[in-house]
């Protein structure tokens, strides 16, 4: 694998994690519980994608073949994301989108706080800008999670259920391979598996301070930041995501 | 049981105002999450550096209906607008 080959896997990576994401987010949109969630669930969707722009439009740069950030958003299929298996789960009820958020946004801002120092110019400029918007996802998910897990019987339950079924997804953020070996030897972003404690450690404060019990095992699902098997759920979701561009190829505004 | 979250006032300090100014209101469990909604729901367009946020049910109000007494005799006292002096050009504008 070249450098850029790595470079352009580590992008797609990190672009693939926010527009899928970006995307689960927005199918709430005119759907959430009360008026101020579904604005601030908007408002979240919109800055994953925005920094999906930036992402994919320096892989696309990488890349060389005159592509753009859109081409990489909406003509790729299921097999050439590389977003973790975590950020296309179904968003469930209103506390399984929380959580999922709050898992991502924990293992993201951590991310992003090393890339800020990344010696490539472009990736720490990209992660100085999405890092304040993370800092406010993260506190925002982290505290709706203790919100509604410290709540009601049931609101507990609904948590605690969440977090039972996408637990077995976080352990993908923590994986390395050819790719973050290269990544880490360049000196343009950290091994993910030397993330885990720090994340341990900030999921498991919100975790005890909510009330909840995290699970004992850290078998996790993978296949989806190396591409080898995504969930049935991406397809779904790029059927939604990309018909505009696939019924009417080159629409624009 | 009353399930609605309460009602609470938002005010907010624009980037070059001197004071926070009345911009609406949201519903919210805490005044934490009430400043979170109002980032939210009132600056996410780049309106303020400060957010307040009270909720209403603090906030107490003149009556609509005592309109005449409260308001009405300050109307035929012109001469409590101090626009009876001559203001020299050099003080600038007041």
């Amino acid at each position: 694998m070249t450098h850029d080959e790595a470079l352009l896997q580590f992008l797609l990576r990190m672009g693939d994690n926010t527009l899928i994401l970006g995307h689960r987010v927005s199918e709430w949109c005119g759907h959430a519980p009360v008026l101020e969630e579904d604005i601030a669930l908007a408002n979240t969707a919109l800055d994953l994608i925005g920094q999906t722009q930036l992402w994919l439009g320096l892989a696309a740069d990488v890349q060389g073949d005159g592509k753009t950030a859109d081409d990489m958003a909406f003509l790729r299929d299921a097999w050439d994301f590389r977003n973790v298996l975590l950020v296309e789960m179904p968003n469930g009820d209103f506390g399984q989108t929380l959580m999922r958020q709050f898992l991502f946004d924990a293992w993201h801002s951590i991310m992003l706080g090393r890339l800020i120092t990344s010696s490539d110019p472009r990736v720490a400029e990209i992660a100085e800008k999405a890092s304040k918007e993370v800092a406010y996802h993260l506190e925002r998910s982290g505290d709706t999670v203790v919100g509604l897990a410290d709540g009601t019987e049931e609101s507990h339950a609904r948590m605690q259920a969440a977090l039972d079924y996408l637990y077995p997804y976080v352990g993908e953020m923590f994986l390395s391979d050819a790719t973050d070996a290269e990544m880490v030897a360049a000196g343009i972003a950290p091994d993910p598996a030397g993330l885990r404690d720090e994340y341990d450690a900030l999921v498991g404060r919100i975790v005890d301070t909510a009330t909840l019990t995290l699970p004992d095992g850290r078998f996790t699902h993978k296949g989806g930041r190396d591409g080898r098997m995504h969930t049935e759920h991406l397809g779904h979701l790029l059927t939604q995501m990309q018909w505009l561009q696939r019924a009417y190829p080159g629409a624009s505004w | 049981m009353n399930n609605e979250w309460p009602l609470w006032e938002v005010f907010i300090r624009g980037q070059h105002g001197m004071s926070h100014r009345h911009v609406g209101s949201l519903h919210a469990p805490d005044a934490e999450m009430a400043i979170k909604n109002a980032r939210d729901v009132y600056t996410r367009r780049n309106e303020g550096v400060s957010i307040w946020v009270v909720e209403a049910a603090n906030i107490a109000a003149s009556s609509p209906s005592q309109k005449g007494p409260l308001y009405e005799p300050s109307e035929s006292k012109v001469y409590r607008h101090p626009t009876f002096f001559d203001i020299p050009d050099d003080v600038g504008a007041m």
